[in-house]
């Protein structure tokens, strides 16, 4: 039976500057027990579906065309006060960000019961019977006591699972998911999945779930609608999709996702998405300036880094008295070394400490305890500014977010010729130039970029300033926080690329972090494993994958998406 | 460089900035008001009619006339005469010098103490910026007024008599500034801890950059928006201020009275039935204060992107 039907929806998003169409000739169907994917990369449209369908869509969007049906009666046009019966009641929503979407003051018993006596016939005594029932559904435990807390002492799976709660206890037909494991682990991600899978089943709903991931696609969805930029370029059974796609688009798409089963050299077929710029030309090291005078001493020994007994601790409860202060030991007694020319990867889930260990070796953070030796020297032991910058020269970093990575004040050029000029590495002011616009060519983004400022660039195009920037003191050592988890998969699969090209060519110690399994066998030589601030486990990529030694690094490997079925190609 | 100038200016008249300024004639009015208050005051030598403070040119025979359109008045004094034979306009265009000048310099020394204050305080954290936190909250528990008779009585006190009307504008520049800087202080404050934990910050860290030049040369420009937004704000509040000492007394001397001077010296002859000498000069101001507001506040949320 057709639950949701969609036909011919456009939708457009007027502005000074002409209309933005954000979906165009949308058509699906929506039977009853089925999950229905929508992947796409950010801009696509995806969510411009979902609220086109409540409602819901930020002013100044507007559906221009098309017509919306649930159980074959039209829902599109309907005044407020029938929309607002429908949302909720009939089509239940889940959204991203399980901090936000619960009200921070009311309890869950407070947000269940209202939400299930304004739509269903029930009495409070009866509504707070059916809020348990859901919440023991939903695989809270204790549900008769946990339903009297607040949203903030849950977990943000366990908050998760209460959004769901909250969108199934009125018993709709239909549930839109916007993104619904974006924001949890790998761990919580796999159980949330294996839920909403079960409901659905179980209860006889339709579900649509809207991601840019294609593990989650490949865990749950029947169907699969790829969308590209508002158009919808492909829809069909997912194993179909993903394992034998019929659009270059999709098949560029797929290829992007990194494999969690085998170790390619590089990702094939990146180039459909984003303009390339310009196209990446190998240099030659001994003449070109990343070469020259690195000033580098031959490596004391095989091991470019060391980390002996790290420690870190945060203040959680301060007092006078040095016994009451309570701490969060976010480091714990972490050992590894790291050999010259390798690419390490440190691979935990969020809490694990892994960011705070690279702050503590670049200097950001002043360990607690233990020692960084970076090529025979203490780090932590160093007393001078003028010595310490001697080596700060030497390892840069690249991060996370490349929305507040570069300071939006600043333009691309000054950002990048901003460590050339500190650290004194170029004579004159049009070397500095002609640098800048070489490292800009380098990293595939032209020279043009140096005159603009980084507002005008999209996520990809900036984690690529920014790994200019870091290649401008002229660096032996790399960390990478996190390079590209804030990035669509095509574009993460070209900055990876560019990555490896760098780390081949200058033959950069690379240490990168990253929550993302299958990155991490993309990318790293060895691999350490960390959870709750300790190391678990240290070992070579492939050992790790195919005979992982510790029951955490087992369990990790488990939840992993497993993406069967996805097509061969590259 | 006329390239990079054409350049900026076509990105200027695309910007939403200008887009929004030009949607709104509430805004394009309170601009062309102050622009034109500010351009005759400070050409007032050209474009008043008369020097009020050049005896040769006023006649104590001509004291008290009313404005022009109102029986007795001449078309040689608009705007009418004081009690000494001046004509209202053109003190009025001299006076409004002085209170622009008294309100731009207080601002902008309000705006240097609180920028470093709030960036040492916000960068810092820990005591110093709890010392340097209570030391605002202890000033914001003082009305401006008193602050600034504080500083007039210790001025008069340590100065030689003679001096004090000579620096009485500037005196009155210290107070007002003192007793503004703590609204910089903290917006500049909250928004430096906001910005100190951003990744571009920590690159900065990265490249070995010394604190001062991070504040300076990354943290400063990224929380200039809002201190920009509270100074025009303040401009009118600091005009006032003025206003309101030199009608106390405390401000700037009869001789080169400011637009509060002004209103105090025709207060006196308000009851008399001379009104004018005291109205106009009100009416400059009320004016002046509020087409600045109103491009404060415009500004305000046209610099907001959750507004736009």
């Amino acid at each position: 039976m057709t639950l949701l039907k969609i036909e011919g929806m456009r939708v457009e998003f007027p502005s000074r500057r002409g209309s933005v169409v954000a979906a165009k000739d949308v058509n699906l169907e929506l039977a009853s027990g089925e999950i229905l994917g929508i992947v796409g990369e950010s801009g696509a449209g995806k969510s411009t579906i979902a609220n086109a369908v409540l409602d819901l869509l930020d002013p100044p969007g507007i559906m221009p065309k098309g017509k919306v049906f649930l159980e074959g009666e039209r829902i599109d046009g309907l005044s407020l006060e029938q929309m607002r019966k429908i949302r909720g009641k009939r089509i239940g929503m889940i959204f991203q960000d399980p901090l936000t979407s619960l009200n921070p003051l009311q309890t869950i018993q407070e947000q269940l019961v209202e939400t299930i006596t304004t739509h269903l016939p029930m009495n409070n005594k009866q509504a707070l019977e059916r809020s348990i029932e859901m919440l023991e559904k939903v695989g809270i435990p204790e549900p008769a006591i946990r339903i009297k807390h607040y949203p903030h002492q849950f977990s943000g799976g366990m908050r998760q699972r209460v959004v769901i709660a909250l969108s199934l206890c009125a018993e709709p037909d239909v549930i839109l998911a916007d993104e619904p494991t974006t924001a949890l682990d790998v761990s919580i991600q796999a159980q949330i999945l294996d839920l909403m899978r079960k409901l659905v089943k179980e209860t006889g709903v339709g579900m649509i779930i809207i991601t840019h991931d294609m593990g989650v696609i490949s865990d749950v969805c029947d169907r699969v609608m790829v969308m590209y930029r508002g158009d919808v370029v492909e829809i069909g059974p997912t194993r179909k999709i993903l394992g034998n796609p019929d659009h270059p688009y999709t098949r560029s798409l797929i290829s992007a996702v990194p494999r969690p089963d085998k170790r390619l050299h590089r990702f094939p077929l990146v180039e459909y998405i984003e303009e390339a710029g310009v196209p990446y030309k190998p240099i030659d090291i001994k003449t070109h300036w990343l070469g020259q005078a690195r000033d580098f001493d031959k490596p004391k020994s095989d091991h470019l880094i060391s980390i002996k007994n790290l420690e870190m601790r945060f203040l959680t409860v301060d007092s006078v008295f040095k016994s009451k202060r309570k701490y969060l030991r976010a480091v714990d007694d972490v050992s590894f070394d790291i050999r010259e020319g390798e690419v390490f990867g440190l691979v935990g889930e969020s809490g694990s400490g892994k960011s705070t260990v690279a702050r503590l070796i670049c200097g950001i953070y002043k360990p607690f305890g233990g020692q960084v030796i970076f090529d025979g020297t203490d780090l932590t032991a160093l007393g001078s500014r003028r010595v310490a910058n001697h080596y700060r020269r030497q390892m840069q970093m690249i991060f996370q977010d490349p929305f507040s990575s570069l300071n939006g004040r600043m333009r691309v050029g000054d950002i990048v010729a901003e460590p050339i000029k500190f650290h004194k590495l170029a004579s004159s002011n049009a070397e500095v130039k002609s640098i800048v616009n070489d490292l800009l060519d380098h990293v595939g983004l032209g020279a043009i970029a140096a005159k603009k400022f980084p507002h005008e660039f999209s996520g990809g195009q900036r984690q690529r300033i920014s790994i200019a920037r870091a290649l401008a003191t002229r660096p032996r050592f790399l960390i990478c926080d996190e390079p590209t988890s804030a990035l669509d998969v095509s574009i993460q699969a070209q900055v990876l690329n560019l990555l490896k090209d760098l780390q081949e060519e200058l033959s950069l110690t690379m240490l990168f972090i990253s929550h993302d399994l299958p990155v991490i066998r993309q990318v790293c030589d060895r691999v350490a494993v960390m959870r709750d601030g300790k190391l678990v486990e240290v070992a070579d990529t492939e050992d790790l994958f195919e005979a992982p030694q510790t029951d955490y690094s087992r369990h990790l490997l488990e939840l992993m998406p497993r993406l069967e079925g996805l097509s061969g190609a590259g | 460089m006329p390239e990079y100038f054409k350049d900026f200016w076509r990105r200027f008249f695309d910007s939403d900035i200008w887009w929004s300024f030009k949607s709104s004639p509430l805004v394009v009015v309170a601009s062309i008001v102050t622009f034109i208050m500010i351009f005759s005051s400070v050409f007032a030598t050209y474009v008043a009619p008369f020097n009020p403070f050049d005896l040769a040119q006023f006649d104590l025979m001509d004291n008290l006339k009313p404005p022009v359109w109102m029986e007795d008045g001449t078309s040689k004094f608009l705007l009418g005469t004081d009690d000494q034979g001046r004509d209202v306009l053109s003190t009025i265009l001299y006076g409004s010098r002085v209170s622009l000048l008294v309100g731009f310099l207080s601002v902008i020394f309000a705006m240097i103490i609180g920028i470093v204050v709030g960036l040492v305080a916000g960068y810092s954290g820990g005591w110093v910026d709890a010392v340097l936190m209570r030391i605002a909250d202890v000033q914001l528990s003082f009305p401006a007024i008193l602050i600034a008779l504080l500083v007039d009585g210790i001025v008069r006190g340590i100065l030689p008599k003679g001096s004090h009307d000579e620096l009485a504008v500037y005196v009155l520049i210290v107070a007002i500034a003192l007793s503004f800087w703590v609204q910089y202080a903290r917006t500049v404050r909250s928004s430096t801890m906001v910005e100190r934990t951003k990744e571009y910050v920590q690159a900065a860290q990265v490249i070995g950059l010394p604190q001062p030049l991070i504040l300076l040369r990354h943290i400063l420009p990224n929380v200039m928006g809002p201190v920009l937004v509270i100074a025009t704000i303040q401009l009118a509040l600091a005009v006032i201020t003025e206003a309101t000492l030199s009608f106390l007394g405390v401000g700037v001397p009869p001789t080169s009275p400011s637009l509060g001077t002004l209103i105090r010296v025709g207060n006196d002859y308000l009851f008399s039935g001379e009104w004018w000498i005291t109205v106009f000069p009100g009416l400059a101001l009320v004016i002046l204060v509020l087409a600045v507001n109103i491009l404060g506040d415009w500004l305000r949320d046209a610099l907001n992107p959750k507004l736009r």
